[in-house]
């Protein structure tokens, strides 16, 4: 299938947001940009509705966190891809772990409902608008976001396995 | 003969019919339940009831099937024709609680579902055993995480682990004959003694 | 289905056309499908509110299996990863297998040779056939046709033995290495290969002409459970199930990975978006993926089957034995110290169930910093109560298991 290649691709979303592109780069064959998190609903809005891009599919929302960017520690990460043209684009926002915040696309895609809580479950990223923000894998009174790299992998409470055995 | 109709195998008795029909004698190879000690007389055969009920309870075992995960279909594939669950007995899968004798536990246990294996449990009914299938039914296994069970014997008391991950069909039968024994030779006041009672109250089972 | 109005309370009088308020309290039931229940074939819980027998609403709780993959992942070396990920939709292991070592082909840059890439093929191929006879078997359990799962059952032993000779294990089979496969096919391999395509296609008939043209089983799954395409878009489906809404979209044309575009095949696809064409898409797959395994046998080519990539891939016994090279790298590759290179990849495949994708964030230590899965059950998953909304309990019952929601895929 015909499809528009990665640097029209950049180079549209360039022409169209200008500075709010903050960077910008091709990896194995995705285009990654990084983006303020307010302007994310924007965005992805218009990549839905440009005649040209046709950017109709969700694949993926995520988070990671970076303890070493201060100010930057937590991030969004979402794949969208275009299945009349063929072509991926990853986007990425980054917050303050002390006030992470980021507009919700539920009421652009409905495959952004459980994504949205799957990221909020494992690292506390509060997505404004999202119509049932709470942890969906984890129990509901957990009261930490357990992928942030400051919790550990085990159960500090278990009993039958002593840690000097595993190697840790 | 009248020992086979107490056993209540079929009635035909295959070796004096062979016999008659052909005339090389031929050994069946039809497998009958080994008889417990006891009197055999014209006509009738004592033992004790205990015995009796044991041989029962052991050759109709009703599992429910807990299955959560890769053992699960494991489970299903030993319920399927090439391993065949139903000759030990197995039959009828029993999805209800109240009707089944063997809590089959297959996967991973999270710990958001573990009152919910609790309650499952509390519904069964006396006599019931408890096999684990699977690393992560009996330890945790791979996954030694902040979200998952360590062993199911943490919420409730297990008879069988049956190692594996997942365990092959053949593992799994084997478990189930492992508590057929269990069930055979169990002694009928079992569950009415102190130290059972003790163990029950240990999980906090009432 | 239409979507119900409210239950408004009240009494109509048929002959003079005028209404009253009733006496009769109306109100809807609520029914826990909960999380252990012999028909939903995994653990997810679905509180439903129904108007007798027509499902109003559901409300659905998961994650009574999570296991915390990701979170595990960023402990474990990457070899050590392939065993995780068998255990995400553990019906078609190996897919999970290879196409994670396919993001960390990726990911390091290595081409791996062609019949490495057809024998990844034929593996694949045979965990999709594997993964869609139990979702169809179930599909048949739903309705009462318990004959066809104990059929087909005991065909997808022999794929267990297929997957026995290729890699030791039948189910979480840990399949290939990150560089290719751990060993080549031996002839036993080709001999069951060629005994179950010659087989199995008279047994798959047989079932068919159980199942697709019986009048019951039509009226039971017709018309149930449907989504439009637009909608199943919006919500993110792949796979057979986006298949039968009528959008033909498939990773392996789309985005061709291990040599699919040698190969000849096409992408069955459905009208309604219901369960029967859900269940037709499917068959209509397996059909396509014993062609796919019949060209892939007969077009494979010489050569190695693993690259040359000696940081991720162990080298022969009888090297590490007396080659001192040999044994450094075995050393090196056992404990994790091989050298990635940074980045972030995404790749996917085509699993069972959809596009499974990996996120892999390097930041060139012995494990990953971060990995994610792009599950498609957790994201079909949710338009479940738009699809049953109207239905009768029954129907919600086949739906379930017509879309293959695989537990383990489901929380991760």
């Amino acid at each position: 299938m015909a499809g528009i290649t990665n640097e029209f691709l950049l180079e549209r979303l360039q022409q169209q947001f200008g500075e709010k592109i903050k960077a910008a780069e091709e990896t194995f064959g995705i285009v990654s940009v990084v983006i303020e998190p307010d302007s994310i609903l924007d965005i992805v809005k218009w990549l839905n509705t440009d005649n040209i891009l046709k950017f109709k599919f969700l694949t993926d929302i995520c988070g990671s966190h970076y303890p070493d960017l201060t100010g930057q520690e937590l991030c969004a990460v979402y794949h969208v891809q275009s299945m009349e043209n063929n072509v991926r684009l990853r986007l990425k926002a980054f917050m303050p772990v002390s006030k992470p915040e980021i507009p919700s696309l539920t009421s652009l895609y409905s495959s952004a409902n459980w994504m949205e809580r799957e990221t909020y479950d494992f690292y506390g990223i509060n997505f404004i608008g999202h119509p049932n923000l709470k942890r969906i894998l984890n129990v509901e009174e957990m009261d930490y976001f357990p992928l942030r790299k400051e919790f550990p992998l085990e159960d500090a409470t278990r009993t039958d396995k002593e840690d000097q055995y595993f190697g840790r | 003969m009248g020992l086979n109709s107490l056993m209540a195998v079929p009635h035909v008795d295959y070796k004096n019919t062979h016999r008659e029909m052909t005339t090389d004698i031929k050994k069946t190879d039809v497998n009958l339940v080994e008889a417990p000690d006891g009197h055999l007389g014209e006509g009738f055969f004592a033992t004790s009831i205990e015995k009796v009920i044991g041989l029962a309870r052991a050759n109709s075992l009703w599992p429910l099937p807990f299955a959560t995960s890769c053992c699960g279909i494991e489970f299903m594939a030993t319920m399927g024709s090439n391993y065949d669950l139903a000759r030990f007995g197995s039959e009828r899968m029993s999805f209800s609680p109240r009707q089944a004798d063997v809590l089959l536990v297959a996967g991973t246990i999270a710990k958001k579902l573990g009152p919910v294996l609790k309650q499952v449990y509390l519904q069964m009914a006396e006599p019931r055993w408890v096999i684990a299938i699977g690393a992560c039914a009996s330890s945790g296994g791979i996954f030694d995480t902040y979200s998952v069970l360590q062993g199911i014997d943490k919420v409730i008391p297990v008879d069988v682990y049956v190692p594996g991950c997942p365990p092959r069909p053949e593992q799994i039968i084997d478990g189930i004959m492992k508590v057929q024994e269990l069930a055979k030779n169990e002694p009928l006041r079992r569950r009415n003694s102190p130290q059972y009672q003790a163990l029950l109250t240990s999980y906090g089972i009432q | 289905m239409d979507q119900t109005t409210l239950k408004e309370n009240k009494i109509k009088n048929t002959a003079s056309g005028e209404e009253r308020e009733s006496d009769l309290h109306i109100e809807y039931t609520t029914l826990n499908l909960g999380p252990t229940h012999p028909a939903t074939h995994g653990i997810f819980q679905n509180i439903l509110t129904m108007d007798g027998e027509i499902v109003i609403d559901s409300e659905q709780t998961c994650g009574y299996i999570h296991r915390a993959f990701e979170k595990i992942a960023e402990r474990r070396p990457y070899y050590q990863i392939t065993t995780l990920t068998d255990r995400l939709n553990y019906c078609s292991s190996p897919i999970n297998n290879i196409g994670w070592h396919m993001t960390v082909e990726k990911l390091i840059g290595v081409d791996i040779p062609k019949r490495a890439q057809y024998m990844r093929v034929i593996i694949m191929e045979f965990a999709r056939i594997s993964d869609h006879l139990v979702c169809n078997a179930v599909i048949g359990v739903d309705t009462g046709a318990l004959t066809g799962f104990t059929y087909l059952f005991q065909w997808r032993e022999k794929i267990y033995d297929i997957f026995e000779h290729i890699c030791g294990a039948r189910l979480t089979t840990n399949i290939g290495r990150i560089g290719g496969l751990e060993r080549d096919f031996s002839p036993e391999v080709y001999k069951k290969i060629n005994e179950f395509l010659a087989d199995f296609p008279k047994i798959f008939k047989e079932f068919s002409t159980l199942l697709e043209r019986n009048r019951i089983f039509f009226d039971r799954t017709n018309k149930t459970g449907p989504i439009t395409a637009e909608r199943a878009l919006n919500y993110g489906f792949t796979g057979p199930n986006l298949r039968a809404a009528g959008v033909d979209y498939d990773v392996r044309v789309a985005n061709p990975y291990s040599s699919y575009e040698d190969f000849d095949f096409q992408i069955p696809i459905g009208v309604n978006g219901d369960t029967y064409d859900r269940f037709m898409v499917r068959q209509e797959e397996i059909w396509q993926s014993l062609k796919i395994i019949r060209q892939a046998l007969d077009n494979m080519p010489a050569g190695k089957y693993f690259a040359d990539v000696p940081e991720f891939y162990l080298p022969p016994k009888e090297d590490v034995y007396n080659n001192m090279e040999a044994l450094i790298w075995h050393f090196k590759i056992v404990m994790g110290e091989s050298d990635v290179p940074k980045g972030e990849v995404y790749h996917a495949v085509e699993g069972g169930n959809g596009e499974l994708g990996f996120y892999l964030v390097s930041d060139g230590g012995r494990t990953p910093y971060k990995l994610h899965f792009r599950r498609p059950c957790f994201i079909f998953y949710q338009a479940y109560p738009e699809m049953i909304r109207g239905g009768m309990l029954s129907d919600a019952i086949v739906t379930l298991s017509s879309l293959n929601v695989i537990a383990g895929e489901l929380d991760a």
